[in-house]
């Protein structure tokens, strides 16, 4: 049992980033705080395909002349983080298409405080 | 040049958007031009494709040579090529319709808009013809993003719906995401086909629960299925109306066919529908949605609002469809992606008009006169709300012939129940909506008062309606209701049925 | 009897073409209102002209089909002029003739708007009715059935009035829910029997049902074309949608729309169900009951109305049922009868909305109380109404009495002795309910002197013209359309070999 709660602690933190960056994007009203959300939200789902492909004894999968093609297993697998960095650049742009859109509001509304910015929508 | 066909139309949508600002620097009157091109050529050799998969069979192309399971593959079935036709036609109608549009929801913004809707439409076809997860995940984005955008250049609210929606889009899309990395770990692959012939050995596995559970919740908040719908009322009400007209048909279409190519052609019938019921719970769920959207369509006042609430519905009924995981379902929901896209982009399309010419598309005001000076947008609006209710021959009475078929088949009689309560209370609100623009008098001309500014004096033409481009797609998307009404046997026959998921 | 020998021929595509091209040339020749009439009377002649063709191959036992393409994956749009069709489709389009003429005299009479839109529909509803009635399997029913509903709807609502578009509303309510039940049923049809094609003795064949099922399906078609044939407690829309003007009340609430009702309601039973199946789950001693009821109920409930054109429209309810009472039975002599009284009702309820709207345009006149000495000044219209009055009461020399005769002899062979007392009440009631109208109109004097005469000679000729086919029928139902040959061949049919 403490083998599965401390063996997994990696998970573990991303869960619980994971719920953190939920809680933000959802329940915190300003609208810059649910960006810093969805930013953390992104994050640990990026450490998670990171961490998925953590391997032992193993080194950077370039060619290493010494331990040569035969024995795949001793390099690390190259795709999870190539698609995180495929996904850090889906995050970049999808932050900056928000925080644009935030400005927008701002210029709007001047606030980016999610209630009032209610009222001011109802009453314009 | 052949043998790439599938990778040309989201290639050539990409390469485009992004020369249009370089291009329309200094004039920005080639942008829409460019556009149309674009889309045109997209709708070409969709349809030239959708041949060459019916002659030949399955279509791939591999990205830089690499077979897959290692490289990227583009695949053109029935399902994924009609689908892409759908797309790129709909497209195409609402582009031709926007340019008699966009100066005046959108002034000055034509070449970020242009721009936007090719990414838009790039990001749709790659979703539909790539067959790698990842890759999808990567295409939905650029889809979603440029979706935020087109929301967002609307009037004063539409940055707020906007923001919503992408905070929502991100939740489902990184889900999506996290899904995809549950399924990567036990599998090791990313290509739909290898996953499919892999998926079998571990299905045992819980981490394939967990992948399947958050890769059907992210791709159920892009479709807006009931409960996860909150962001779209809002989203098509405020964006401009030819945004809206692009979004509703294509966005939550193009979600809708992710989840039928994750559930039935990765994960397999059987998984999803007996190991793992989650077939089940889309049913119940479209079902609820299905009621629930159509009740407050009801209560709208708004016609954007209404029709985006009766979106909610439709999309509940491709839901049901999918839901149901048997063959009559399949091709009820399948017909419906593409009726519902015929529909509403008609609605819309209408909807746009009437705010261009009256400035508004407030219900309570509507009345006979409309008719008068919209004539054939009116009747296109009325055609596709037959449609919508669904009698026939019109296409939508087909999509609920087939999912009230797939409903008896499965025995379920709630489903069918709700499936004709549903259509009854789409007449409450369409008819509603028809009895005052043909019936109610209009008010008496008080002085001064003139809703459109060039209102009045305009010189009427022969067909009534002085703007051919805002006229001649509402009435060529809506005529074809009838005609895919009364051929969508063939649909049904060469494309559908070709490609019922095995297992069903 | 011999299996009848099914022929392709595009005579019945036509028939039911034709009205659907003269609406867009009546919508194009919308200044002109000679030419819009032109179209109009043209459709229908060539309408009727069709049929009419038909009508030998149908005697002969000669099928005409036309198959269009599927428009379901293994079921095809398709017409078929059977008997029991080409006998609806002669009394609708040979109606329409009539009512042709008799509306321009009504819309000119009356100077009523739109009356471009008014043509149109017409012609559409009467294509969905023709359709109706060569429809060869159920959806193509339904398809047309559903295209009738919404055609009728523009002349239901023709007025624009408040009263008219509540009525409108109701109208749609009820048959859009009886489509949505209409639709169920068929689907469900479609995967017990794995077809939809209509057949005479039922469609079912071998299937095996559980009686709960059977009873819910039935339930669900009568519900579905219950409603247009006005079935109590469905009925409620048909006396509401009399607002409509006296043409559409006269041609499609006499005969079109509810015909279509009931003509479904034959089909269900007859080539549906099929009497085998109805006999083995009692389903005909629900519907005979159910049409028993409306039969007295309706005649009771017609003696409160003064409005005219309200004391008719309860009529109309209480004699489809008798055509639903027919069906029920099931007997050679009651399905004869019940058939026959779709054609006879059509011609003598016509008469009555026709001297109805008569006298509405000449003399602004609604009310049965209002109708003192009406006769004086039109004899001829207030004659034609005796007749159909005294028709509908069964009396003979009028075709009322041959169809009731027939009922009363079909009750007998069933070996039912309550559809013939019915039949005998509900003749005295009928009686009871139209004599006022004919002793106010020729017995009472007017208390002001009516102003005008008879209408114009486009209303009073038709009215004529029913009236006296009305009394020719009952002379010979055999004569011209050969209405007994066709109701007798339908009823036997249907019956096949069974012996009730």
């Amino acid at each position: 049992m403490t083998d599965f709660i401390f063996g997994h602690y990696v998970y573990w933190s991303i869960i619980a980033l994971l719920i953190i960056g939920l809680y933000g994007m959802i329940f915190k009203n300003n609208l810059a705080k649910k960006l810093i959300g969805m930013t953390i939200f992104q994050v640990s789902i990026i450490m998670f395909y990171v961490a998925s492909a953590v391997k032992w004894s193993a080194t950077v999968p370039v060619l290493d002349p010494v331990t040569g093609v035969v024995d795949a297993a001793k390099y690390i697998s190259p795709l999870q983080h190539c698609l995180m960095l495929t996904a850090i650049v889906v995050g970049v742009a999808t932050s900056g298409v928000a925080f644009s859109l935030a400005i927008v509001i701002y210029r709007h509304y001047k606030t980016l405080d999610e209630s009032v910015l209610m009222e001011r929508m109802k009453s314009s | 040049m052949l043998h790439n066909s599938p990778a040309l139309v989201p290639l050539l949508l990409l390469s485009t958007a992004i020369s249009i600002p370089v291009l329309a620097i200094k004039k920005a009157k080639v942008a829409y031009p460019l556009a149309m091109a674009a889309s045109l050529l997209s709708v070409v050799i969709s349809c030239y494709n959708v041949f060459r998969v019916w002659g030949n069979g399955p279509l791939t192309y591999h990205f830089g040579g690499w077979f897959p399971p290692i490289g990227i593959e583009y695949v053109l079935d029935p399902l994924s090529s009609f689908i892409a036709v759908v797309v790129n036609v709909v497209a195409f109608f609402v582009l031709w319709h926007s340019s008699g549009i966009q100066g005046r929801e959108i002034p000055g913004k034509s070449v970020p808009y242009y721009a936007l809707t090719l990414l838009f439409l790039c990001g749709a076809n790659g979703i539909i013809v790539t067959g790698d997860l990842f890759n999808l995940y990567v295409f939905l984005e650029i889809f979603s993003l440029s979706m935020y955008g087109l929301i967002g250049i609307g009037e004063k609210q539409a940055p707020v719906a906007a923001f919503r929606y992408l905070i929502m889009g991100t939740i489902g899309a990184s889900f999506y995401l996290l899904g995809l990395g549950f399924l990567y770990i036990v599998t090791g692959s990313l290509n739909m086909a290898d996953v499919r012939n892999i998926l079998p050995l571990v299905y045992g596995n819980p981490a394939v629960a967990a992948a399947l559970s958050f890769m059907v919740i992210g791709m159920g908040i892009k479709m807006a299925i009931f409960p996860l719908h909150g962001w779209l009322p809002d989203a098509y009400t405020y964006a401009p109306s030819t945004s809206s007209a692009l979004i509703a048909p294509i966005g939550t279409k193009v979600a809708a066919y992710v989840i039928i190519r994750v559930l039935f052609f990765v994960f397999g019938v059987k998984f999803v529908s007996q190991s793992l019921p989650i077939t089940d719970l889309i049913a119940w769920l479209a079902a609820i949605g299905i009621l629930y959207g159509s009740v407050l369509a009801m209560a709208q006042k708004e016609l954007k609002r209404m029709l985006a609430y009766s979106s909610i519905a439709q999309i509940g009924y491709i839901g049901l469809g999918i839901g149901l995981a048997n063959p009559l379902g399949y091709i009820g929901a399948v017909l419906h992606i593409l009726n519902h896209a015929f529909m509403k982009g008609t609605l819309f399309l209408v909807a746009a008009n009437l705010r261009k010419r009256f400035g508004h598309s407030d219900i309570s005001r509507f009345d006979a006169s409309y008719r008068k000076k919209l004539p054939w947008s009116m009747a296109a609006f009325t055609l596709a709300a037959l449609s919508m209710i669904g009698l026939p021959p019109t296409a939508g009475f087909f999509s609920k012939w087939y999912l009230a078929l797939g409903a008896i088949d499965k025995g379920n009689w709630v489903f069918l129940a709700v499936i004709l309560i549903s259509s009854l209370l789409n007449a409450v609100y369409f008819f509603r909506i028809l009895e005052k623009v043909y019936l109610a008098p209009p008010p008496a001309p008080a002085a001064g008062e003139n809703l459109s500014p060039d209102g009045e004096k305009r010189k009427g033409s022969l067909i009534g309606e002085e703007e051919y481009s805002l006229m001649m797609p509402v009435v060529i998307l809506s005529f074809s209701l009838l005609l895919i009404g009364l051929w969508n046997a063939n649909i049904v026959k060469e494309v559908i049925q070709r490609i019922i998921p095995l297992g069903m | 009897m011999t299996s009848p020998e099914i022929y392709s021929s595009t005579i019945p595509l036509y028939a039911v073409l034709v009205s659907l091209i003269a609406a867009p040339l009546i919508m194009l020749s919308s200044r002109h209102a000679i030419l819009r009439e032109f179209w109009t009377l043209a459709a229908s002649i060539i309408k009727f002209s069709l049929v009419f063709m038909l009508l030998p191959g149908a005697l002969a036992g000669r099928i005409a089909a036309f198959t269009f393409w599927e428009i379901s994956p293994g079921i095809s749009l398709a017409l078929k002029a059977d008997q029991f069709g080409v006998f609806f489709a002669l009394i609708a389009s040979g109606l329409w003739i009539l009512t042709s003429i008799y509306s321009i005299g009504y819309v000119r009479g009356l100077k009523e708007r739109k009356q471009t839109r008014y043509f149109a529909s017409f012609a559409v509803c009467l294509s969905a009715t023709i359709g109706v009635a060569f429809a060869a399997n159920l959806l193509t029913f339904v398809f047309f059935y559903e295209i009738l509903t919404i055609a009728t709807y523009p002349l239901v609502i023709h007025k624009e009035t408040k009263i008219a578009i509540s009525a409108g509303r109701k109208y749609l309510v009820y048959t859009l829910t009886a489509g949505a039940l209409l639709i169920a049923a068929t689907a469900w049809t479609y995967r017990i029997a794995g077809t939809l094609d209509f057949r005479a003795g039922g469609l079912f064949g071998d299937a095996s049902f559980s009686p709960a099922a059977i009873t819910a399906l039935f339930l669900l078609f009568i519900g579905g074309v219950g409603v247009k044939a006005a079935v109590m407690p469905l009925h409620s829309w048909l006396p509401a949608a009399m607002v409509a003007p006296t043409p559409v009340s006269a041609l499609l609430h006499a005969v079109a729309v509810v015909k279509s009702g009931v003509f479904g309601v034959v089909r269900v039973v007859g080539f549906v169900f099929g009497p085998a199946l109805m006999h083995q789950f009692g389903l005909n001693i629900f519907l005979a009951t159910v049409a028993g009821v409306t039969i007295i109920l309706a005649s009771l409930l017609a003696f409160q109305q003064d409005n005219l054109k309200q004391r008719l429209a309860y009529s109309t309810v209480g004699h489809l049922s008798y055509i639903v009472l027919g069906a029920a039975l099931l007997s050679p002599a009651s399905l004869t009868g019940g058939l026959l009284h779709i054609a006879n009702h059509a011609t003598m309820k016509i008469t009555l909305f026709f001297c109805a709207g008569a006298i509405y345009v000449r003399h602004h006149k609604e009310k049965i109380s209002e109708l003192d000495g009406i006769g004086r000044v039109m004899p001829w219209t207030m004659g034609a109404f005796t007749v159909g009055a005294v028709g509908l009461a069964g009396i003979p020399p009028i075709s009322g009495f041959v169809s009731k005769w027939q009922l009363g002899l079909g009750s007998l062979q069933a070996g039912e002795a309550l559809p013939l007392a019915i039949l005998v009440l509900s003749g005295l009631l009928n009686a009871g309910y139209f004599a006022p109208i004919i002793y106010r109109a020729f017995l009472k004097t007017p208390p002001v002197p009516y102003e005008h005469g008879e209408a114009s000679y486009a209303m009073v000729i038709p009215l004529l013209i029913t009236a006296l086919l009305s009394l020719l029928l009952g002379l010979n139902p055999d004569l011209f359309f050969h209405f007994y040959r066709l109701a007798a061949a339908v009823s036997g049919s249907i019956l096949g070999g069974i012996v009730p």
